[in-house]
């Protein structure tokens, strides 16, 4: 399209295809391991094969010798490199959280495997990894804390003795009385809901490289955060901002993985600034499994309250956090970050949370895809299931009876928190349109006659994302010491054509499509004339990256602002070119026309070209240029929502699980682009069925990573999934002017409660009534033959850690398919 | 360290003759050597696919194979498969149906579902699911992938593999 077309406007809303493709399917993504630089050294790490132990020496004698070696360095000697250690965030008013030093290269003790102890840099990767194995680390090793609650018991072995206590944390927060509601209920039930370790797995491992140039360094990273690393990273290596570079480029998925600053980014660094080459690492994939930080590890001990009419009066749960051996950046918060949501979608008056976490010699745990909702939705639908059984009322009823009904929108929570908007009957009325629960019914008792144990389960879910407004979340609210608006700056260049920057950091969502349609709208251009950038420190304003759902309602609506900002300067313009006033200029298919005289118009090329070089003088109060910037804060959270049904076959003779359908009404507002969320909700559904079926992160009684590589942990492939059948509805958002919610995670934080119930469902001939993630077929087949401990309604035996890989290891039906 | 061997080979059509270390990977060959970076490394452990190409008309995981075991061979790479204005239908496919987002697997992807195409022009969900589950994809629940390959195989004859 020339320039000076008039494009139709109205891209908002339209499925795209995505700009970002064509490099991608040709091979010409740039990942961090594209990239070489002249003179670049290869840096390999040392790791602990130890979970605990004192270093009593280390021999690099043999490895400094070694072919094409350039340095090897120990933590003593890179102490002095390092101005502080590796900062965690949370400092919530009037608790104390135990935080030890974290420094990236690891003197005296070890606390968990793969804690790194040295660094070996060399001409080429090879040697590097070679030279790596010639280091001599002596490892005095000290007893090992794994399972979280055996750590919280007097006489457990400590993590870290300075604090007499592996309790690291505990933080509370309630509304209502829930006491009273629990000795006025007329029906209480209580379960202990395990949600287990994960890992988040992109198949783009983690990788850095940092270059130095004059008196300034670049680090290109695979992170999520550009802007937060560079900020760290200065205050830890004493390196001003300004000469401190990051740039994200294209990155291979994160899910949280990559929202972190990792000692490896650091390392480079400094080696980089010591050897004044560029210094580059990629982990391996057994790096990432144990040393890219995991997900989840909660216990939870869950009170429901209700009458017997079914009713909710109150909720409880108690949390058990398992932190791992450091505190990461937001390792302590990220339990808590669901707290908005514990009640789900239900009118609860009392919520009562209590949160304890917990160090163990195992990595640290920080936020993976969901981040703290997953684990709230999972015990409050699954709960919702139970209760239902004890009212011997049927589960949806129970739902839709204490559903918080659309007209009460916005709605204040005993917590204090305030949904923004929702119709929750709504999701469930079209998702059992789309799937016919009385014909399952019916289909589901004759194939039981024939053998076949179908079942299915439900998850009517609400989330909490949009992160999030600086109030609630920093030093005032819940006490992060960071902040989360969002920047954007749209640039109309000359010619008319347009560049837009985002402070958020895209890795695979597709934002820069949908990015381009919102300011193409609003400039009056085609989305082909936007260029969108982002991921780099140096190309606009800081910004807080991609994470928690945020980059289209917080990042998206900064770009509509600052666009709308350059829309109304352009008008200006325009007005003064055509002499009419400024509110007379309306903006309708790509021509700013005056009202009523639709004769006189203007394209946006014409106005950015007399903005920029003006044909006669313009007004003294209009500047020259067209370029507008936005930091927008929202005002609260958004609250997406949506009903999911998970269908499953359960073969009874081996416990084997398979996921045949599965049906999902999410409502994240309206669409900018209805293919990339359907895209969204796709993966994050299989992200769960991959926590609840395959994935789990297994350390043994010693702290032995069991699950180093994707040999045993298994990700779901193509072949073990059902084609999904997913639909909308749109209830704006009141929040932001886009009306937008997120849904990078929605699948996510909805899904693993479906697949248990079904599981559930489908096994309950059998008097199975709980069973606990990952539903590997050794795991259901001892539930149903009785004989595990899975098969006990509380599940409290059900050995969560250290238990090897019999029974907990992954189990996926893939396992033999991934040749 | 021990003495290079000679290599020589043809990818994507041009001969390339090279002096290789014995224990070199052929993903390793490929990236480091030639700069065809559109073949990816993931796992190690020859489980996510990412490094898929073909030798002699066949998928192939090049972290399974040292490079010096593709002498003489021809090796296509996703660079080789399509180029923008000439896409091979399977990239086309990728594109119109949403069948990536963070495109780490994707060259992987499209090679695997290239070698399934060849040797199965018309096949159903299942025969692409299966086809395709040596490859991980963790953003794209493999949905539109799926519809991706069929987009591609109703594409029909078109769908030939560059020699």
């Amino acid at each position: 399209m020339s320039v000076t077309e008039a494009p139709a406007g109205g891209y908002v809303g339209q499925a795209m295809k995505r700009r970002e493709d064509p490099r991608m399917i040709t091979g010409r993504g740039n990942y961090i391991d594209d990239m070489i630089l002249p003179g670049m050294l290869y840096m390999a790490v040392v790791r602990s094969p130890e979970a605990h132990a004192t270093i009593t020496s280390i021999d690099t004698s043999e490895a400094k010798a070694a072919p094409g070696v350039v340095a090897v360095f120990t933590g003593e000697e890179l102490a002095g490199d390092f101005a502080g250690p590796i900062p965690m965030v949370w400092d919530p008013p009037g608790v104390d959280i135990h935080t030890p030093e974290h420094w990236p290269l690891k003197r005296g003790e070890v606390k968990h495997v793969g804690d790194p102890i040295a660094v070996v840099i060399a001409n080429t990767t090879g040697q590097a990894v070679d030279a790596a194995d010639m280091v001599i680390a002596e490892l005095d090793p000290k007893p090992a804390v794994v399972d979280p609650e055996k750590a919280l018991e007097e006489g457990s072995p400590l993590v870290w003795e300075q604090f007499g206590t592996n309790k690291t944390h505990e933080w509370a927060v309630a509304g209502g009385d829930f006491d009273e509601a629990l000795s006025a209920a007329e029906v209480t039930i209580e379960q202990r809901v395990v949600n287990h370790r994960i890992s988040g797995a992109p198949i783009e491992p983690r990788g850095s490289i940092a270059e130095p140039r004059a008196e300034s360094l670049t680090l290109y990273s695979a992170t999520q955060i550009p802007h937060i690393a560079r900020f760290v990273l200065s205050g830890m290596l004493e390196i001003p901002e300004d000469r401190l570079r990051v740039v994200a480029p294209d990155v291979g998925g994160g899910f949280g993985a990559k929202l972190q600053v990792y000692a490896e980014e650091a390392l480079v660094l400094v080696l980089a600034k010591r050897l004044n080459r560029p210094v580059k690492w990629v982990e391996t994939r057994s790096e990432h499994m144990s040393t890219s930080h995991h997900g989840r590890d909660q216990i939870a001990y869950v009170t429901l309250t209700a009458k017997r009419d079914g009713t909710l009066t109150g909720v409880r749960a108690k949390v058990i956090a398992d932190l791992g051996a450091y505190q990461q950046i937001l390792t302590p918060f990220i339990p808590e970050l669901g707290f908005p949501v514990a009640g789900g979608c239900y009118k609860i008056p009392a919520i009562d949370l209590n949160f304890v976490g917990v160090f163990t010699n195992k990595m640290a745990t920080d936020a993976i895809r969901g981040a703290g909702r997953p684990e709230m939705t999972y015990w409050i639908e699954l709960m919702m299931d139970k209760l239902a059984r004890e009212l011997d009322m049927d589960p949806l009823e129970l739902r839709r009876k204490n559903f918080i009904p659309k007209e009460e929108f916005p709605y204040e929570t005993p917590l204090g928190i305030v949904y923004d908007s929702g119709d929750y009957q709504g999701t469930l009325d079209k998702l059992l349109v789309n799937f016919d629960l009385d014909a399952f019914r019916s289909e589901q008792a004759q194939l039981r006659e024939k053998g076949i144990h179908r079942g299915v389960g439900f998850s009517t879910w609400v989330e909490v994302c949009g992160l999030a407004p600086s109030r609630a979340v920093g030093p005032q609210g819940v006490g992060l010491q960071a902040a989360f608006w969002e920047s954007a700056m749209v640039r109309v260049h000359p010619s008319g054509s347009a560049t837009v920057y985002s402070g958020a950091s895209p890795h695979g969502q597709g934002l820069d499509t949908s990015f381009a349609q919102i300011a193409a709208d609003r400039l009056g251009i085609a989305p082909e004339q936007v260029h969108v950038i982002h991921g780099d420190t140096d190309t606009g304003p800081f910004g807080w990256g991609t994470y928690g759902s945020r980059s289209l309602s917080v990042g998206g609506e900064a770009i509509a602002r600052a666009a709308e900002k350059v829309q109304e300067k352009a008008k200006k313009v325009c007005a003064a070119l055509l002499e009419a006033a400024p509110e007379d200029i309306e903006l309708a298919d790509g021509k700013f026309s005056v009202r009523g005289s639709p004769d006189k118009s203007m394209t946006m090329a014409e106005i950015s070209g007399a903005a920029h070089i003006p044909p006669n003088e313009l007004p003294a109060d209009i500047e020259p240029g067209l370029e507008e910037t936005s930091f927008y804060d929202p005002e609260n959270f958004v609250f997406p929502f949506g009903a999911h049904a998970c269908i499953v076959d359960v073969d009874i003779e081996t416990g084997k699980v398979k996921v045949v359908d599965y049906y999902a009404v999410d409502d994240c507002g309206p669409a900018i682009n209805p293919m990339l969320i359907e895209g969204q909700v796709h993966g994050g559904i299989t992200h769960a069925i991959g926590q609840a079926l395959y994935e789990q992160v297994v350390y043994d009684d010693e702290g032995q990573l069991v699950t180093g590589t994707f040999v045993d942990y298994a990700l779901p492939t193509a072949a073990e999934l059902p084609s999904f059948n997913t639909d909308r509805t749109e209830t704006p958002s009141p929040v932001n002017s886009l009306g937008v919610k997120g849904v990078g995670e929605a699948g996510t934080i909805a899904a693993t409660p479906a697949v248990t119930a079904a599981v559930l469902d489908a096994i309950k001939p059998t008097g199975v009534e709980w069973l606990d993630m990952p539903l590997t077929p050794m795991r259901v087949w001892q539930a149903i033959k009785g004989d595990g401990p899975a098969a006990t309604e509380q599940g409290k035996d059900l050995p969560e850690h250290g238990q090897g890989s019999a029974g907990s290891g992954p189990a996926s039906p893939g396992e033999g398919g991934t040749s | 360290m021990s003495t290079p061997v000679h290599l020589a080979l043809t990818v994507n059509g041009e001969k390339h003759e090279s002096e290789v270390e014995p224990r070199q990977l052929l993903v390793h060959y490929l990236r480091d050597t030639l700069g065809l970076t559109g073949t990816h490394v993931g796992c190690d452990t020859s489980n996510c696919g990412a490094c898929t190409c073909h030798v002699n008309g066949e998928s192939v995981k090049s972290c399974t194979l040292l490079a010096v075991q593709a002498e003489g061979a021809e090796v296509l790479t996703i660079e080789g498969l399509g180029q923008e204005g000439n896409l091979h239908p399977l990239q086309s496919g990728f594109w119109e149906k949403h069948g990536l987002q963070c495109g780490y697997c994707t060259p992987g992807m499209i090679m695997a579902a290239a070698d399934l195409l060849e040797r199965n022009p018309d096949p159903s969900e299942e025969e692409i699911r299966h086809g395709l589950e040596g490859n991980l994809c963790r953003c794209t629940g493999y949905e539109n992938i799926v519809r991706a390959v069929q987009h591609a195989a109703k594409a029909g004859s078109s769908a030939e593999v560059p020699a």
